[in-house]
């Protein structure tokens, strides 16, 4: 693994693997009754926020304590003004405290980016949300959860160890233009070996779109009926984006749900073992109705939980491994669990 | 001052001659004029003699932004890259909207003496877009100001583009556009396309600067006035001006270095020094663009020279201030796209350069044939001459070169302004008061 996690794309299949395998195993240690491991004591991780992410934050933070490492948290919500010199600042102020990694979740695509690579700090980078470009994290963890529910392991192991996506079918419907999410699993889950199919209203689909690794539809009901999804993600729409003010991108939110909402007929239309999943916060009765979000197939907290795994893994492979030893997870305990 | 002779150039590129400089005129050229004494003699072999530079689009920043540039450095930096003139865009601040705003610019330009300065004026009352500035106030006035502009911003109200476009014939002035729908964007970032798509930064469409110049072509056509479209940056402008000018209509065009060399695949290291309004677009714009600069579509290279302090720059993309420094560069970019492509001679390149911009901005004494009796405003450029840019060895306040760490051919070796050298081996020789 690179020194850094700013795009889902910095990982190849097998490094994508290995972060899926080794959050695996950190998932078994928080199984016990004691969570916490050894692992990075004395490092110091900084969760930097310029923008409020309140299950996102708290995901690092249990996921670095659970490690050893100490914590800082660093909410800086800048003003407009100098929106551009609080974060080189605050990375130097950060470098100069000694921070081993920084995770950055930003409003300007591409800060993290900076972060790493304009000679402001020497720590890891991990993206925890930039703008509308990437989240990688988030689909690390929606690929775990996906590997979990369609890789069942048959010999004891847990999750398909080891195991890619190859074939698997995931439908990701919604605001893909303003979603760092649709973006992040499209690029993680090809990797992976996964068939992804992209639907959204034109209005809501970037332009450049057709150039992406999936195919793209803007029939829902098709998508699902002839596609046969293994998983479907709902994306969160933001209500505002109605407003001609806001770019006007649909007409309203009755008729995004006609056509883009998850409801009852269109569960119906769904394989038995299809998933649904949503990365949060979400909309209830604008793009997934409560049918979907509270039955049986629902992943949603499911995902929340994956979240501290997956984040364990990826904070332990920028620290602590070079992607290829084993974990003291597995050490520490003798053995696999 | 004394008499220069400069011997062995290559002018237009052409077989060696002397060019004897005087009283601020060409006033003998051919192989082997002899000097008298007290005559400064300049060895020019190898050397490509061009007319002086004209850039038609520089920001000076000054006044208002001298944390940026100042009429000093940026005049500077015009003369050591071969310019000899430089119309000085209108968005200062305070804007360069009244008379006395452009007087004072154009008086700058003259203490300063490294090159002639030429205000624009603005087309609108700070460049708000609402109400005509005081056009006949400015051309009136000491700047002779003939081209308006209100460069960075859009004249986007088509009433308000016609009465401006109409107004102006009365002192053959010209309409400098930036052609920029403002709707369609909205806290753009960048070109629309592939790479936005992927970098997740709002997207700056092609379609949103096709569709003003195609009003605006057919707005001149209308009204009989004259149009210059600046920084034209796409495919479809350029099929634009091309029919445009099929049908007669009067419009010029401009393209820059940049976009003559760069693009959209450099925003992918989100560095803001790749950040420009409009945006770097794909291979296929660059391509037409230089095609369209080669046919005499786009009349005039023109550098869009905006130098920017560091904090505006060294930042998240989305916070950063658009704009690249040009002066001291584009000869060798336009070399290195242009002329060792194939693309454009060097007599090609002095009309690009030099000829059309003056005649577009009505600007006499500049632009004129390396001919006896013309003003002795030239450059001398060595082709051969590799360089590597350097943002810190320029002259230019500005650090923002997207061309940083390039290798590029072509370097200037002397300028002169009307018989006076302004650069002599590459480096500043003195001011020409």
């Amino acid at each position: 693994m690179n020194r850094h996690l700013l795009s889902a794309a910095d990982l190849d299949r097998a490094e994508a693997v290995a972060v899926l395998d080794v959050s695996e195993e950190m998932a078994a240690t928080q199984r016990r009754e004691i969570k916490k491991l050894p692992t990075l004591r004395g490092r110091t991780v900084v969760n930097l926020f310029f923008e409020d992410s309140t299950r996102t934050r708290t995901s690092f933070e249990a996921a670095a304590k659970r490690l050893s490492a100490d914590v800082i948290n660093f909410s800086a919500k800048g003003s407009s003004v100098s929106k551009g010199e609080s974060l080189k600042d605050t990375a130097l102020t950060l470098e100069a405290m000694g921070a081993d990694a920084v995770v950055v979740r930003h409003w300007a695509s591409g800060a993290p980016h900076r972060l790493a690579h304009a000679g402001w700090t020497r720590g890891s980078v991990v993206n925890a949300g930039d703008g509308t470009h990437e989240h990688p994290t988030q689909a690390l963890l929606d690929a775990y959860t996906i590997r979990r529910h369609l890789r069942p392991a048959g010999d004891g192991r847990h999750g398909g160890t080891g195991q890619d996506l190859e074939g698997v079918r995931v439908t990701i419907v919604g605001d893909v233009l303003h979603s760092r999410v649709a973006r992040s699993n499209v690029l993680l889950l090809h990797t992976l070996g996964a068939r992804v199919t992209l639907v959204g209203p034109p209005t809501l689909l970037p332009v450049g779109v057709e150039s992406w690794p999936c195919e793209v539809t803007s029939d829902l009901d098709a998508a699902l009926a002839d596609g046969s999804p293994d998983a479907v993600m709902m994306l969160r729409v933001q209500r505002e984006r109605m407003d001609a003010a806001s770019g006007g991108f649909f007409p309203s939110a009755r008729e995004y749900t006609r056509r883009y909402g998850l409801g009852r007929s269109r569960l119906a239309l769904l394989p038995e073992h299809t998933i649904v999943m949503h990365p949060g916060p979400m909309n209830r009765g604008l793009e997934i109705s409560a049918d979907a979000a509270d039955s049986p197939r629902s992943t949603i907290v499911e995902q929340v939980g994956n979240g501290v795994a997956v984040r364990m893994a990826v904070l332990y492979l920028l620290l602590a491994g070079d992607g290829t030893t084993r974990t003291p997870a597995t050490t520490s305990n003798g053995g696999t669990p | 001052m004394s008499p220069v002779l400069v011997t062995g150039a290559r002018i237009l590129g052409g077989e060696p001659a002397d060019l004897l400089l005087d009283g601020g005129r060409i006033t003998a050229v051919g192989p082997g004029l002899s000097a008298d004494a007290g005559t400064d003699v300049v060895d020019a072999r190898g050397l490509v003699a061009l007319p002086g530079l004209v850039d038609l689009h520089t920001h000076l920043r000054e006044p208002g932004r001298e944390d940026a540039e100042t009429v000093e450095t940026g005049t500077r930096a015009a003369a050591r890259g071969g310019y000899t003139a430089v119309f000085a865009m209108a968005n200062t601040l305070p804007v360069a909207d009244t008379a006395g705003v452009v007087e004072q610019v154009k008086r700058l330009g003259d203490e300063a003496g490294w090159a002639e300065v030429r205000p624009v004026g603005a087309v609108t009352v700070g460049l708000a877009g609402r109400q005509l500035a005081e056009l006949g106030a400015m051309a009136d006035s000491a700047a002779g100001v003939r081209v308006f502009s209100d460069d960075g911003h859009c004249v986007s109200d088509a009433v308000l583009m016609r009465r401006a476009l109409e107004y102006v014939k009365a002192f053959d002035g010209v309409i400098a556009q930036h052609a920029q729908e403002p709707r369609l964007t909205e806290d753009a970032q960048m070109n629309e396309g592939t790479v936005s798509a992927v970098l997740g930064l709002r997207g700056w469409p092609s379609v949103a600067e096709e569709a003003v110049i195609a009003r605006d072509v057919l707005l001149a056509d209308h009204v009989g006035s004259r149009l210059h479209v600046c920084h034209v940056s796409t495919k479809g402008s350029v099929e634009i001006l091309r029919w445009a000018k099929q049908r007669g209509v009067r419009v010029t065009a401009e393209v820059t270095p940049h976009h003559l060399l760069l693009t959209d695949e450099l925003a992918r290291s989100y560095d803001p020094v790749y950040k420009v309004n409009p945006p770097l677009r794909t291979q296929a714009d660059v391509e037409a663009v230089r095609e369209g600069l080669a046919d005499g579509t786009i009349d005039v290279v023109a550098t869009d020279h905006a130098p920017h302090p560091l904090e505006d720059k060294d930042c998240e993309w989305a916070a950063a201030a658009m704009g690249m420094t040009g002066l001291e560069t584009a000869l060798s970019v336009v070399q290195h796209a242009m002329v060792d492509t194939g693309l454009l001679t060097w007599e090609q390149v002095a009309d690009r350069m030099s000829a059309a911009p003056a005649r577009i901005g009505r600007l006499a004494g500049q632009g004129e044939p390396l001919a006896v009796g013309s003003a002795a405003n030239l450059v001398l450029v060595d082709p051969a001459t590799r360089w590597t840019v350097d943002p810190a060895q320029m002259a230019t306040s500005g650090r923002n070169s997207p061309f940083r760490g390039m290798e590029l051919p072509g370097r200037v070796v002397a300028t002169v302004l009307r018989g006076r050298p302004t650069v002599l081996d590459s480096t500043l020789v003195r001011s020409t008061p």
